[in-house]
């Protein structure tokens, strides 16, 4: 029974509870007790709210009780996530929760505020399990520049679940939570959920509010869901999406209500009939692991099989997307991270000398040796005499990268289909030294970020028993076309024997459990 | 030698909106606890994110139409990036090349006659925090942070260096002051810190010389002392160039005290402000209706307006600019004068900068602008005297009251009927011999005296060229 609880799909948690199957409080306490056997191992967790979270879920639990002798339109009406545990990326402010974005910096803080999408998270029921784990700042593709812990990969101990989004990844991937919450600046969802086996997904920029969230790079972050479906994944969207009166940048376009109705099994198989997808050269890059490579084309052979048209295209500014978005990136990054100065929370080391010195011992200690980079690099290219040749001409190629993408959807492609990362899961310390190699890992999905469009990364099969995943790329507002496209693929390869398998070092990780 | 002195002035106003520029807070106000007017936003707490106040960019799409100024099509936001404590971001959000407004002008008159001041840029942003250094009672030092101000919106208006002397200086900050306090968009009082003067000041010895290096002067914390600041400046610098010395380029305070100008910092390297597009804030695009609509929602501004009493209603230029300076003054007139087509503007004009602007600078409530006209009106028909009728204003700007239905009902109408003066004076002579003595001997003040008895003894309702007349007739007699 707990086994199954553990790896319940919130779907399949929402009939549970309307149906009386299982209650929230069995959900949670499932999921709690793996956590505390397993979290010393899998170190995706940096909060947990177990008491609260306790108390909500016996609340939700009421609340179905009472709704169930009132009948189906009165449970059909209940808030969609109602009992439900969500794990929330360690940079989504919660009101009275500690909020750290993976930084000594923020050491002790208390979110005296709920961003937008915890303040839609809570209203649509859902049960905040904790906050996870995460690269300082959202800088990183392996977790590993956490100041925190390391978060493994459950799939390989010895191994990085991605980043920066890892703890979210590697909570959802270990069976700890149904749902998680991701950012992705540069590939942050997408590449962990590739690396660990699961569907994460970035939204168009503006689908979601970035209020309360903490900043890394503002024209690039976009906050989506991690689950162990498309359908989760779309539920979950839905819940945060939506304009926001606080967020400027926040799109008046509505939710698609398609989210709540994607096609399941064989029907969302037959939907990828006629399909027409775009597989673009760039992509497969000098470096791509051939076992990722043959994944990936195995994936796309099927989507043809089914019915879709595959052609290849070319996206030739994507070899300027990396160069470019290591400008854009850090120069956002290097006035964000500003705030941090020790004045009114935060780690502080002000006191001692004068001011400057103040500023210098806070930030100098405070951050860690990749966030400190970028803030150098940042301020460089924003610096008077190199603004013109670095942040204004990587705008120009930015615009550049966007016409690329317009181009396949003016010509009528629903998608682009492409591998998500170039390599399966990474050895601890393998790129660490070497910060471009680490920036390479993010090759494949940071032309998305640069043009604002939706990307998500959907299982794809394993290469030399590690997660490879497929990326999927849409116009604008076609998140849930693209996770559509995502349920026919599941459904495809519904019998693949990698689907059912669970993370080959699950079982290791709580030690005899 | 002389000097010819080059003067531009960059003034910050706070405009008047209900809350701050990118967040839903509350304009502080005085006496409020510090640190009450904050939220995540103008906290700079992680995660936050500006929205703009659409009210403020109003308020500068007002003042750029005001001025003649251009607006660009699409507009947008940018951070200038600094630490200190007052910013809570680490950045100000500002406006670096597409300000709101562009090259307009003001005109301002001068002891030496009509002029203008061209203006080179009007822009929003956000006000900082503000810093108090406080010494403990155990002597230890600590600086403490308000952050209510922080974020509160700001005009910076920046003019070309047109300026020549401390008066046009001083004349162009009031005018400018006038301006956005006749369009609504700024209270701009300057002893609240609501708007904030700084000169930048060099010499140089012809008009086709090359600029000198410049002093930038602050802490001007009134009119008087942008004048008498710029003037000591001047002097300053003439005085170390005719001594053969070099000016430094600095930040100079004026210190109101010694009148005199000090050093408050040298001029660090020009600082690298590392300005960019703000990312949180989409570009603005500046819709021509809605630019349209601004311009005609715009009233007569204080030049068109002074010129006007002058041209039609026959005022004097003096009188003009004392009724324009004060915009409710002129609101009040400008509706007294739709009450009452017919009042004599020259007496109301001299009622309105008389009477009402007395009161109104002790703090009093304006008067209903038809019973202020109707009380004019009755002054100007002889109907009630000068005493009644100021008794009356007393009255009505606390107490709303009818003046048709007060004089008719309290029979307050002039007496000026001869005979019933008569048998008053007649009384007020029998009662006052000394008077009578006093003018057999000469003082002719004794009529005076003799006048306000029997003004006293009319209820104050007797005409008072009258009494003097009958009473110096029934004297003589």
């Amino acid at each position: 029974m707990s086994a199954d609880l553990r790896r319940a799909t919130a779907t399949q948690l929402r009939a549970g509870y309307r149906s009386g199957e299982f209650t929230s409080v069995e959900v949670v306490e499932t999921l709690l007790a793996a956590i505390a056997r397993e979290d010393a191992a899998l170190g995706a967790w940096l909060h947990l709210r177990g008491d609260e979270v306790r108390r909500e879920a016996a609340a939700a639990d009421v609340t179905y009780a009472a709704t169930r002798t009132a009948g189906a339109a009165a449970l059909n009406a209940l808030p969609p996530l109602l009992g439900v545990p969500v794990a929330l990326k360690d940079l989504v402010n919660m009101i009275g929760t500690p909020t750290t974005a993976g930084s000594k910096i923020l050491e002790g803080y208390i979110s005296p505020y709920d961003a937008t999408i915890a303040a839609k998270l809570k209203a649509a029921g859902a049960l905040i399990l904790g906050k996870t784990n995460m690269d300082e700042f959202a800088m990183g593709s392996s977790t590993e520049f956490s100041a925190y812990r390391r978060t493994v990969n459950p799939w390989d101990r010895e191994r990085v679940p991605g980043g920066s989004s890892g703890g979210s990844a590697s909570a959802v991937a270990a069976l700890h939570a149904p749902l998680s919450i991701g950012s992705d600046t540069g590939g942050s969802i997408r590449q962990p959920a590739s690396l660990t086996g699961i569907t994460g997904m970035k939204p168009t920029y503006g689908r979601v509010s970035r209020y309360g969230i903490v900043a890394f790079a503002s024209s690039l972050d976009q906050i989506g869901p991690f689950a162990r479906s498309a359908q989760d994944a779309a539920l979950l969207l839905h819940t945060i999406a939506g304009s926001d009166p606080r967020d400027a940048t926040s799109s008046a376009t509505p939710v698609d209500a398609a989210l709540l109705k994607l096609p399941q099994g064989d029907q969302a198989a037959s939907a990828l009939k006629g399909k027409r997808f775009a597989l673009p050269k760039e992509y497969f890059v000098a470096g791509m692991e051939p076992g990722v490579e043959a994944a990936v084309r195995a994936a796309v052979a099927a989507l043809q099989s089914a019915g879709a048209v595959i052609d290849e295209v070319s996206l030739p500014t994507t070899e300027h997307a990396l160069a470019t978005y290591y400008i854009v990136a850090p120069a956002e990054a290097s006035a964000n991270l500003a705030r941090y100065d020790g004045i009114r929370y935060g780690a502080s080391k002000h006191g001692g000398g004068d001011l400057l010195d103040g500023y210098l011992a806070t930030r100098g200690r405070g951050f860690g040796p990749e966030v400190r980079r970028r803030i150098m690099l940042g301020t460089y290219a924003l610096s008077a005499g190199f603004y013109d040749a670095y942040y204004l001409k990587a705008q120009k190629v930015r615009t550049l990268i966007a016409r690329d993408f317009d181009r396949i959807w003016a010509a009528g492609y629903d998608a682009i289909v492409a591998p998500a990362s170039p390599s399966v899961a990474w050895k601890f310390g393998a790129k660490m030294s070497d910060p471009v190699a680490m920036y390479l890992a993010d090759a494949c999905t940071i032309p998305t970020n640069m043009a604002g469009l939706p990307g998500l990364s959907t299982p794809c099969g394993l290469s030399e028993g590690l997660p490879v995943g497929l990326q999927l790329i849409g116009a604008p507002w076609s998140e849930a076309g693209l996770l559509s496209i995502a349920a026919g693929y599941e459904a495809l390869s519904a019998n693949a024997p990698w689907r059912d398998q669970d993370p080959t070092d699950l079982a290791a990780l709580g030690g005899a459990a | 030698m002389s000097w010819e002195a080059v003067i531009g002035i960059e003034i910050h106003v706070q405009l008047r909106t209900a809350t701050k520029m990118f967040c839903p807070c509350a304009i502080p106000a005085e006496g409020d606890a510090p640190n009450t007017r904050t939220c995540p936003t103008c906290l700079g707490l992680p995660g936050a994110l500006p929205v703009p106040n659409r009210t403020a960019i109003e308020r500068v799409l007002a003042v750029g139409a005001a001025i003649g100024a251009k607006s660009p099509a699409t507009t947008r936001w940018d951070r200038k990036n600094y630490f200190y404590p007052d910013l809570p971001k680490g950045y100000q959000i500002s406006q670096l090349d597409l300000p709101l407004a562009e090259h307009g002008s003001i005109p301002v008159t001068t002891s030496a006659g009509a002029g203008s001041v061209r203006i080179r840029r009007a822009h929003l942003e956000e006000d900082t925090a503000r810093l108090r250094h406080e010494k403990g009672a155990d002597g230890t030092r600590a600086s403490l942070i308000d952050y209510n101000r922080s974020g509160v919106a700001l005009l910076e208006i920046v003019t070309e260096p047109d300026i020549r002397d401390g008066e046009t200086a001083r004349r162009y900050a009031e005018e400018l002051r006038l301006l956005l306090r006749t369009i609504g968009a700024a209270d701009a009082e300057m002893e609240n810190g609501q708007m904030r003067v700084e000169a930048n000041i060099s010499l140089r010895p012809s008009s086709d010389a090359p600029f000198g290096l410049r002093v930038e002067v602050k802490n001007m914390n009134s009119f008087r002392s942008v004048e008498r600041a710029i003037a000591y400046e001047m002097a300053r610098q003439a005085e170390v160039l005719d001594a053969g010395g070099t000016i430094t380029q600095e930040t100079r305070g004026w210190d109101e005290g010694s009148e005199t100008t000090y050093t408050m910092r040298a001029k660090e390297d020009s600082h690298d402000y590392r300005y960019f597009p703000e990312p949180d804030l989409p570009p603005l695009d500046i819709d021509p209706a809605w630019l349209a609509a601004i311009v005609a929602g715009l009233p007569e501004l204080p030049g068109t307006r002074r010129a006007r009493y002058v041209s039609e209603l026959g005022l004097t230029d003096y009188d003009a600019s004392v009724l324009v300076a004060e915009p409710r003054a002129a609101a009040l007139f400008e509706a007294a004068r739709a009450a009452q087509k017919e009042l004599d503007a020259k007496l109301l004009a001299n009622w309105v900068s008389g009477e009402y602007l007395r009161v109104a600078k002790e703090g009093a409530a304006d008067p209903d602008p038809v019973q202020f006209a109707a009380l004019v009106a009755a002054v100007a028909s002889k109907e009630i005297n000068g005493t009644t009728a100021k008794a009356l204003f007393a009255e009505m700007i606390t107490t709303p009251l009818s003046i048709r239905e007060v004089i008719a009902s309290r029979g307050l109408g002039q007496i000026s009927d001869t005979g019933a003066l008569e048998s008053i004076i007649a009384d007020v002579i029998a009662a006052n011999p000394q008077a009578i003595a006093d003018w057999k001997a000469g003082k002719q003040q004794a009529v005076s005296f003799l006048v306000g008895q029997a003004m006293k003894a009319s209820k104050g309702r007797g005409d008072a060229a009258l009494l003097g007349d009958l009473i110096r007739a029934a004297l003589d007699r």
